[in-house]
Parts: C-alpha cells; sequence; structure tokens
C-alpha cells in the first residue's frame, strides 16, 4: 500500500469531505495563503477557493465563535487552531457555546463543528507552546475527543470527525505530522469511540493515545527483550473512550499501564485508569500504573525536555514494576 | 524614442538607491538634548542587535538554538530609541520577538545567548529560551508566547505602579497581529478608564507570519485603534530612532504626569522570515530590498551622524567591530556554559505529583 505523511493524511480528509460535502469549510489562521502553519491545509485554497478556505485575523475566540454560529446557520466549520495552546483563548465560546447547543436547544439545533490542530511537546518550544490539554475538552459534556496516531487512523478519523452531528475536538501530536504510513486510495472511516489494537501481547496491557502510542511501541520492544509481553491499544477517540477494547484485554493480560503525553493530575488518563481499577478490579493482578509528563510547565532547555516527557524506557519501567518484576 | 531615452536616463540615475534622510529638525532636537555621546552609544546599540542576531541565526542553523527562534532584524530603531526615552524605574513587557528588546534594556548578551542556548547561565537558567527572556533587575517583564496576551500583564503593572504612585511607566510590546485580539481592546478601555501609566508599541512591520496587515485589518490605520478608548494614538516611522525615541519620551511623560495611556503605531520591517524556518515566499524580493535600501535603520542614523560631523565611516567600523566582537564572546560563552541541572526542573513550582511512573 502506499505511504503518505500524517499531514497529507489529514489533509486527503479535509479535501474529501469538502468535495463531497458543500456545507463544510476550512477555516483558521495562515490556513489558506500560507497553506497552513504545519501545512495541513496545503492546495486547498487552489482547490476549493476563498469561499471555502478562510484565512483569519489572530482572534482565536472570534473565530471559534463565528464557527459555532456558522454551524448553527447550516454549515459544518473546520476551524483549524495553529496549536491548542492558542485554543485556550477560543474555550469560551467552545465550553460555554459549542458544547451546549443540542441540549440547551433541546434538540432543536446541533453544532456540528470540528475544532482541530496541532499539541503537545517537542523542539524545544518552552512552557506556553509545549501542552497537552485534552483534558480540558475531555472534561465537558456535549464535546468529543479525538486523537490520532497514524496517518491511516487520521484520515479515517478526520472524516468520520466532519459528519459527526456534535463538536469534536481533534488534537494532532505536533511532531507526528511528517510522520509516513499506509493510508488505502479507497474511502474508510474509523467508528467515533472505537480504539484499536495496535500490538497484540498476553502478559501486560498499556492503554495510551497519540504520540504516546509510539512511545508504548517501543517500550514493548523493550519489555519483550525482558521476556514480557506487551499489549498496546490506542483509544484513538479519548471521548468517549472504548471500555470494551480495554476489558477485553485486561481480562486476557490482567495488568495495565495507562501512558499519557499530558500532565498527571485529574487528566484523561487518571480517569481512564480510575475506570479500569474500578471495573476490572476482579481481573488485576496489580495496580494500574500510570506513565506521564512530570507535573512542571515545560522548560526550554533541550537536555531537559525530555526528562520531562514519558519515554519508552520509563513505560518499560512501570511495565516491569506491574509484572512485580 | 525620446521617451525611451528618458527613461533610461532616470534609470541610470535612479542605480544607487539613496537611503532616506531622517527627520532633520527632529534629529537635531535630539541631539541638543542628549548629546553626542548618548546618541553614539545609541547606534552602538542598534548595532549590537543587528550583530547578535546574525550571529544567533548561524548558531540556529547550526543547532545550537532549538525551538522557535524569531529575529529582530531590521527593526532595531524601535528597540533601542524606545529604551532610550525611558527610565530605570520603567518596566517592559514584551513578546516572543524581544531578543533586541532585551538588549537594548541593557540585558547582558551572554545571558541572552545563553538563554538562547538553553544554558544555566541564561537570563532564566535555560528555562525560558528564545520567546521567554526575563530580567526583573533591569525591568524586563517577559517575552511571552500568546499573541496579544502580554497586553493585560502590561496594563496590571502599570496598575501597580499606579497603585503605589509611582514616577514610573509600563512599556508594551505588540505586533501588527496581536491588535484584532480581544484581550487588547479590553485592557485598552481598562487602562483608559482607570488612568493606567501604559505605553502600547505596535511594531507594525505589516505581517502575521505570512499574512499581510492588509488581509487581516478592517482599519489598517492602527493609530486609530485607541480613538474609541480616549487614548491618545500616533503614527510613528519607526526606521528614525529619533521619532520612536520622541513619541516614547512624550507618551511616558503623559503616562507620568497625567497617568494616561499611549498607543503608538510604530511603522517597521522585519527583514527575516517569522521565524528561522520560514522562507517568507509571500513577500517579494523587491519589497525587502527596498526596505533594506532605503529605510534601513542604522543605516538612516550613521549616514546623518557621519554627516553631521558626530562621527566618521571609521568609527563606525569600530563601533561595529566591538560589537561584533561582543556578540562572537556571547557565543563562546553561551556554548561553553553547562546546560542546567536536572533538579532544577521541580524549581519553582509546586508540584503536585512529583513522579512520572507510577
Ligand atoms: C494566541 C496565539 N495565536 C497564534 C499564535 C501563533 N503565532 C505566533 S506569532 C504569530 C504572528 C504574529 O504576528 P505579529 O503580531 O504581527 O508580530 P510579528 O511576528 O510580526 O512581530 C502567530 C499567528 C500565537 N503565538 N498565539
Amino acid at each position: 500500500m502506499r505511504e503518505i505523511a500524517f499531514r497529507d493524511a489529514l489533509n486527503e480528509a479535509l479535501a474529501e469531505e469538502m468535495e463531497r460535502d458543500e456545507s463544510v469549510f476550512l477555516m483558521g489562521e495562515e490556513v489558506a495563503n500560507y497553506n497552513g502553519a504545519y501545512k495541513v491545509s496545503k492546495g486547498l485554497l487552489d482547490k476549493f477557493g476563498p469561499r471555502r478556505v478562510v484565512d483569519t485575523p489572530i482572534v482565536e475566540l472570534g473565530f471559534a465563535g463565528i464557527g459555532v454560529g456558522a454551524a448553527m446557520g447550516g454549515l459544518k466549520p473546520v476551524i483549524e487552531m495553529m496549536t491548542f495552546n492558542f485554543a485556550i483563548l477560543a474555550l469560551d465560546q467552545i465550553v460555554n457555546h459549542a458544547a451546549k447547543l443540542r441540549y440547551m436547544s433541546n434538540g432543536q439545533l446541533s453544532c456540528p463543528l470540528v475544532m482541530r490542530g496541532a499539541a503537545g511537546a517537542g523542539g524545544s518550544l518552552a512552557s506556553q507552546h509545549s501542552q497537552s490539554l485534552e483534558q480540558q475538552y475531555a472534561h465537558i459534556p456535549g464535546l468529543k475527543v479525538m486523537m490520532p496516531a497514524t496517518p491511516y487512523d487520521a484520515k479515517g478519523m478526520l472524516k468520520t470527525a466532519i459528519r459527526d452531528p456534535d463538536p469534536v475536538i481533534f488534537i494532532e501530536s505536533e511532531v507526528m505530522y511528517g510522520m509516513n504510513g499506509e493510508v488505502p486510495e479507497e474511502e474508510y472511516l474509523i467508528e467515533m469511540g472505537k480504539g484499536d489494537i495496535k500490538r497484540e501481547g498476553a502478559d501486560c496491557t498499556i492503554v495510551t493515545w497519540s504520540r504516546a502510542v509510539h512511545w508504548s511501541l517501543q517500550a514493548a520492544e523493550i519489555a519483550a527483550e525482558q521476556g514480557i509481553d506487551v499489549e498496546v491499544i490506542d483509544l484513538r477517540t479519548v471521548r468517549p473512550f472504548d471500555k470494551e477494547i480495554i476489558a477485553e484485554s485486561v481480562k486476557k493480560t490482567n495488568r495495565v499501564i495507562v501512558v499519557e503525553e499530558a500532565w498527571p493530575m485529574a487528566s484523561v488518563g487518571a480517569s481512564v485508569a480510575e475506570w479500569i481499577g474500578r471495573e476490572l478490579f476482579d481481573w488485576l493482578d496489580a495496580p494500574v500504573g500510570r506513565v506521564h509528563q512530570r507535573d512542571i510547565p515545560m522548560p526550554y532547555a533541550y537536555n531537559l525536555e525530555p526528562l520531562s516527557l514519558p519515554s519508552a524506557e520509563k513505560i518499560a519501567e512501570a511495565v516491569k514494576k506491574a509484572c512485580y518484576r | 524614442m525620446a521617451q525611451t531615452k528618458a527613461k533610461d536616463d532616470e534609470a541610470s540615475q535612479q542605480a544607487a538607491p539613496q537611503v532616506e534622510a531622517l527627520n532633520l529638525e527632529l534629529a537635531a532636537q535630539v541631539r541638543e538634548e542628549l548629546g553626542d555621546e548618548r546618541l553614539v552609544a545609541m547606534l552602538r546599540d542598534m548595532l549590537l542587535l543587528r550583530r547578535f542576531e546574525e550571529y544567533a541565526g548561524r548558531a540556529y542553523q547550526r543547532r545550537k538554538i532549538k525551538g522557535f527562534c524569531h529575529l529582530y532584524i531590521g527593526q532595531e530603531a524601535v528597540g533601542v530609541g524606545s529604551m532610550a526615552a525611558l527610565t530605570d524605574a520603567d518596566k517592559i513587557v514584551s513578546h516572543y520577538r524581544e531578543h533586541g528588546h532585551a538588549l537594548a534594556r541593557g540585558m547582558d548578551p551572554n545571558a541572552v545567548m545563553a538563554e538562547l542556548f538553553g544554558k544555566a547561565t541564561g537570563c532564566t537558567g535555560g528555562k525560558g529560551g528564545s520567546m521567554h527572556l526575563f530580567d526583573a533587575e533591569k525591568g524586563f517583564l517577559g517575552g511571552w508566547g500568546i499573541v496579544g496576551g502580554q497586553i493585560a500583564l502590561a496594563g496590571g503593572v502599570a496598575f501597580s505602579q499606579k497603585y503605589r504612585d509611582e514616577d514610573a511607566a509600563c512599556l508594551c510590546f505588540l505586533g501588527d497581529g496581536a491588535v484584532h485580539q480581544g484581550i487588547v481592546h479590553e485592557t485598552l478601555n481598562m487602562a483608559s478608564l482607570w488612568d493606567l501609566p501604559l505605553i502600547t508599541i505596535v511594531e507594525n512591520n505589516r505581517y502575521a507570519m505570512g499574512t499581510s496587515i492588509e488581509r487581516v485589518a478592517a482599519v489598517t490605520e492602527l493609530a486609530k485603534k485607541s480613538e474609541p478608548y480616549n487614548i491618545v494614538g500616533e503614527t510613528v516611522d519607526g526606521q528614525d530612532i529619533f521619532a520612536v525615541y520622541d513619541a516614547i519620551k512624550r507618551a511616558r511623560k503623559r503616562a507620568v504626569e497625567e497617568g494616561r495611556p499611549t498607543w503608538l503605531d510604530v511603522l517597521t520591517y522585519r527583514y527575516r522570515g517569522h521565524s528561522m524556518t520560514d522562507p517568507a515566499p509571500y513577500r517579494t524580493k523587491e519589497e525587502v530590498e527596498e526596505e533594506q535600501d532605503l529605510r534601513d535603520p542604522i543605516a538612516r542614523m550613521s549616514n546623518w551622524m557621519v554627516s553631521e560631523g558626530i562621527l566618521t565611516e571609521d568609527k563606525v567600523g569600530e563601533l561595529d567591530d566591538e560589537v561584533t566582537q561582543i556578540s562572537k564572546d556571547a557565543m563562546a560563552f553561551a556554548d561553553e556554559s553547562d546546560f542546567p541541572d536536572p533538579s532544577v526542573l521541580t524549581e519553582d513550582v509546586y508540584v503536585e505529583w512529583p513522579w512520572d511512573i507510577e
């Protein structure tokens, strides 16, 4: 099968959905003329014109709100946030308006909006540009949160997000844009809320998503050298998260580590671990393990950044601990 | 035929572009006020900013500097001219394109370069990097990375200055792209309502990343943005260091004596891309060359100083050599310094969760 980059898979998803549905449009800073800060929207202005690929001023709150209103007006906006660090400015429109629209209108209105963009750490961008903030959205009833880890998933998931009737927060790890992977030419969709087994194993389950999937797969290799057979589950959607796939795996392995790039306090990982601890208690042979970012703002210094993040080695260590090795 | 010939003549006459003159009256007035020695120091500072950043650019290419690195080259008159009009008591709040502001404020070039290198000897010990330089002692309260967000901080600093009845103002740097953020307008309204000594400089280099001002501003005369808030707004030639100095000096007086804020649209130009990774294909080579050839702030000031007999060309060369050496030394200092010790990771923050695996 052909291999394309993560950013190109997203680009194809956008182009296909815009072609399919005239009401889908893309809006954000530098998405049109500049072809996107991370080149995800490359060529879309040429293909669809300035009516459907719209450059905005640097006003995240404003254009997020315009997006919500456009959805109320019957369109399907895809709002690009250059990075989710800047989406914090738009949080009011997303949390207080978009998320509530269907419920408060008693189903009269819906908000089929996708807010997507880059997140996470990498390349020494320092504290204000290195944050994994999925928890902010996963916390909110009315929002769905998707975080793909491969080009294949990225394309199928973004298409699903665009077709979803509710606001979907679609978070792309900044360091993954250049990553290549197999993507078929034929159309396919990936179901909302469906996880994926990225590696099968019998001794210990790792539950994770986004960039941390790749650290976890490396960790599984390290563990294999030590005779531990690790299963890696990629949740793909973190709200709603796939409870069945976790349950099935944990019933098989009886041990589980939850790995996330984000901070540990009140995080998605904390909720997933809590659910596992409660619902699968009888199946567990060890406490639910966790690996996460250090509980600090990200420092710039490039010797410190990696120390602040999860790594294959740290995950492998947690696996060993869960296996009492 | 005749017409064509006339055109040819014109073209040959135009071969060597003439650097535009400064506002001569203003230049003479500032000279009178500050004295020649201060002017020489200001020219030297502009040269330092430029050479320092040229070296920083090279260090970035050698991957000694990482992350985002936004060079200030072309905008030196704004940083140096404005700092020259402030006192030690004043404070500065800036954004991510702040290397020049930091140096112009007198921060140690070694500490600034070491910060860009992520070293323990940097001005924030390696924690902030290029976008987040700080020197509280020098009243330099940060480079901030969220476009527009810093203006509220500056408003708050000005609030504290008024609260304690200080003889001081707070200067905030902003890009033209930041002007449309809601926080800018919320802050201007409060600054006016509460008579805060806030001076805002919009460094209007005409582009926000790849987007020209015409494409995002319903009103491109940014000075007008302060009108609805009853704040004095002025347009300033940002490539004329004396025009910048003069505008800030008057703004400071207004801030300290009347407690009134000021909003300045300072017209300038960045020679390089938005950041080190931006080749800037969205503007023409001709446009950039015209700015560099006709309105370079360093050439404009040094030309005038030489013509006034304040300096000789040789002396300008000596100043240049001196600041080039300072920049080189800063590189060496940064290179030889140690990376921060991992123990600093959990310093300066309350840590709820001291481990990373469990
Ligand atoms: C809130 C926010 N949105 C977007 C960005 C990404 N970004 C960084 S700089 C920039 C352009 C800003 O341009 P301008 O304010 O004109 O300043 P200049 O770079 O020209 O000095 C953008 C969009 C950001 N840092 N913060």
